[in-house]
């Protein structure tokens, strides 16, 4: 229960080592200063025992960052103050975090979801978690064998450094958005994975599986290589309220899709409702590769977050299924974009939004035709549903099309949830509740049914339980 | 005790516009009433407000099941004591499965007065299933109905024999089909028919509203009532049924001297 907050590297005296990130004995912990500058970046490389490439690599991009202005399109970013951060926890700090602090009504959330104890703590950001530990070693024995690499991220650097600085940064430079510098420079944990050529991984790389305290920071950076012919399903976040002191969680991720691969992303997010959740992801797609991002976004404040994929090279495919659910307080500003820059390229979006208790939800949209990308194909399937006259919902899509032989499509709707629907329900015995939540799980249900089994589950109960009590 | 549905000069208007004006009927289990009208006649806001739909009022009189005046209680809680509706516009609820969504009305309505039907208080799958196939079996409804979306891009037949497959699963005492028939050609009318007389018995009373005899070839009713501008003002058995078929609705328009 050591409060760490005082603690200066000069009392650490030396970096820890690091190996899978698990420190579930007492360590000496870190936390850095508020706010974030050199020093800071300094000592959080030294800590991490970074190599002198990518300590350079962070102090770039702070540069960079700092010459950014705020943000000023998608959500209201006026209140987030970027000092008042805290940029880099060291893992042992967060998992001395006691079960008594973590809040009430987070707590019975676990409760409702039936989430195992040890699970509940570390989702809480409480206490080491022993069996997954154990998980992931096994996992980690199985990928080996057929040469998987599934890291974190800073034991990648490390490991991997030749693969780790070819790719790291370069479908996301620091460059690229004031957001992306910000990782750039103060990245920790997140996932590294590498799939050689021809390998297809049978299961779902979880993050969870990985877990360790860091992987659940606010900086996280993942970069995913799928060489020639492979495929891998990389899952990660879950649908648990994800408790965070912090209030910024602003990550980063990368996808290499090589010729004839196979990518999906899944994505559960349901954070807090005091985080901004400001997210860059980004995959690149060559030869008739196929990237597949699936993104759920409930929970946080604000969230900010547009899976992309650039179509590089002929008969590349990207698909991008999104979901937002926007309750009171809470704007979720999602959307997609795909870049066709190659011809006979196809991409398909699908993007669905709840609103709700005054919640407001955006659909952000980029499609781009390269000119001379002939015969490329874009479908775009926008589709809003508002559960009451306090709730908002709007569209921004954008579409630019350089070439003449494209073929794209755009629909949106909006929908409400309809006197007929529920009385009908509401026929058959359903309580007005029940009935609305049945109509929203039927709405999502395009993107429950592409997620591994335990998160569909889990995702339809988390709708119920946010569906409670918003009628009658 | 046999469950029976009361309805005491009820007054019903839509949009502040009277369509029922002061109906009188009494259906017991076991019994198959029809109610023939013509369009316009106020078949469906009978077969609506009886329900429960939020946009019928009921501006006076009584509807008594099984000794409960229902017109307070919500469309569920009547669903609950044994009330069941199956709609001429079934609604379609894209993402919902045919499975999921009964075995959760199952579950609400067998558990009658109890609110508790959240996810602890279904009906066991296996139970479930076993019920849903052998239904589906008795009523001739392909295995892979179950899997489909809820009425989503359903035919107009397939919309009826899901209503009727929901009327089987549900087992209410008290039925109304609000013109079953409609929008159906000859051949559909006589499956969605037949899947009806196979529910009939002892345990269920049914209302069958229609304006088209053609249905009750395959249930015949014991009663039959005319409903004309918001009132029965014909009741009888089966020779009504032949009288309308016959002659059509005008004899009985010029002698209640009501306009078309």
């Amino acid at each position: 229960m050591a409060n760490s907050e005082t603690n200066t590297i000069e009392e650490l005296g030396v970096s820890k080592e690091y190996q899978y990130g698990f420190h579930d004995d007492i360590k000496p912990t870190f936390k850095s200063r508020k706010g974030l500058d050199e020093e800071v970046i300094n000592q959080m490389s030294d800590i991490k025992g970074e190599p002198d490439w990518m300590r350079q690599y962070r102090l770039d991009a702070y540069k960079i960052f700092k010459q950014k202005p705020m943000t000023k399109w998608g959500g209201d970013l006026s209140q987030l103050d970027f000092d008042d951060i805290y940029y880099y926890v060291k893992a042992s700090d967060r998992s001395e975090r006691s079960w008594d602090d973590v809040p009430d009504d987070i707590k019975k959330t676990f409760d409702r979801l039936g989430i195992p104890e040890a699970e509940r703590k570390f989702l809480a950001g409480v206490g080491a978690q022993y069996d997954s530990e154990v998980v992931y070693h096994n996992i980690v024995e199985e990928l080996d064998k057929i040469g998987v690499v599934f890291l974190d991220t800073d034991t990648a650097v490390k490991e991997y450094p030749d693969l780790v600085k070819k790719y790291f940064g370069s479908i996301i430079p620091s460059a690229d958005n004031q957001f992306a510098a910000l990782n750039s420079a103060a990245w920790s944990g997140g996932s590294f994975v590498y799939v050689p050529p021809g390998v297809k991984v049978e299961y779902p790389l979880q993050a969870y599986f990985r877990i360790n305290s860091e992987n659940m920071g606010q900086f996280e950076r993942t970069l995913i290589i799928a060489d020639e012919g492979s495929q891998v399903h990389y899952v990660e976040g879950c649908t648990a309220p994800t408790y965070s002191s912090e209030s910024l969680h602003s990550a980063v991720v990368e996808i290499v899709c090589m010729k004839g691969s196979r990518v999906r992303y899944t994505t559960i997010q349901n954070w807090a409702n005091n985080v901004y959740n400001l997210v860059t992801k980004r995959a690149f797609a060559y030869e008739d590769a196929q990237m597949e991002w699936v993104d759920g976004n409930l929970g946080s404040k604000l969230t900010m977050k547009y899976p992309s994929v650039y179509m590089m090279e002929p008969g590349a495919r990207g698909d991008i299924l999104s979901i937002a659910f926007a309750s009171k307080g809470q704007h979720q500003d999602a959307g997609a974009k795909v870049y066709h820059c190659a011809p006979h390229t196809t991409s398909q979006i699908t993007s669905k939004s709840i609103s709700k208790d005054g919640g407001r939800s955006s659909y952000r949209g980029w499609v781009d035709v390269a000119k001379g990308a002939k015969g490329c194909k874009s479908h775009v399937v926008c589709d809003a549903l508002i559960l009451d006259k306090d709730s908002r919902s709007d569209t921004y899509p954008v579409i630019e099309i350089g070439e003449n032989d494209t073929n794209i499509e755009h629909e949106a709707r909006v929908s409400k949830i309809g006197e007929e629907q529920l009385f009908y329900l509401m026929s058959r015995g359903l309580s007005e509740e029940e009935a609305s939540t049945m109509i929203v799980n039927g709405f999502i249900e395009p993107l429950v049914k592409e997620l591994p089994m335990e998160y569909a589950v889990e995702m339809n109960r988390l709708i119920q339980l946010q569906m409670e009590g918003s009628v009658g | 005790m046999n469950s029976e549905i009361i309805i005491k000069d009820l007054h019903i208007s839509v949009q502040e516009k009277p369509i029922i004006k002061g109906l009188n009927l009494t259906v017991k289990q076991g019994e198959i009433h029809a109610l023939m009208g013509p369009n316009g006649s106020g078949k469906s806001t009978l077969a609506n407000g009886l329900m429960g739909h939020p946009l019928y009022d009921i501006d006076s009189g009584e509807v008594i099941f099984n000794g409960v005046d229902i017109l307070e209680l919500e469309p569920n809680e009547r669903a609950k004591l044994g009330l069941f509706l199956a709609f001429q516009y079934p609604t379609a609820i894209p993402g919902v499965s045919m499975a999921n969504f009964l075995r959760l009305a199952v579950s609400a309505v067998r558990a009658k007065g109890g609110n508790g039907s959240g996810d602890d208080g279904l009906i066991p799958m296996r139970e479930f299933r076993r019920e849903l196939r052998a239904k589906m079996k008795q009523l001739g409804i392909d295995d892979s109905f179950a899997r489909r979306y809820l009425n989503d891009g359903f035919s107009g037949g397939e919309k009826k024999r899901a209503e009727i497959l929901q009327l089987a699963m549900l087992e209410p005492q008290i039925a109304i089909l609000d013109e079953t028939d409609s929008g159906l050609d000859i051949d559909a009318i006589r499956v969605v028919g037949e899947s009806v007389s196979q529910l009939i018995g002892p345990e269920l009373g049914v209302l069958i509203i229609t304006h088209y005899p053609r249905l009750l070839d395959y249930i015949r009713p014991q009663f039959v009532h005319i409903l004309l501008d918001g009132q029965i003002v014909e009741s009888g058995g089966w020779e009504l049924t032949q009288m309308l078929e016959a002659e059509g609705y005008d004899p009985i328009r010029k002698k209640y001297d009501i306009e078309e």
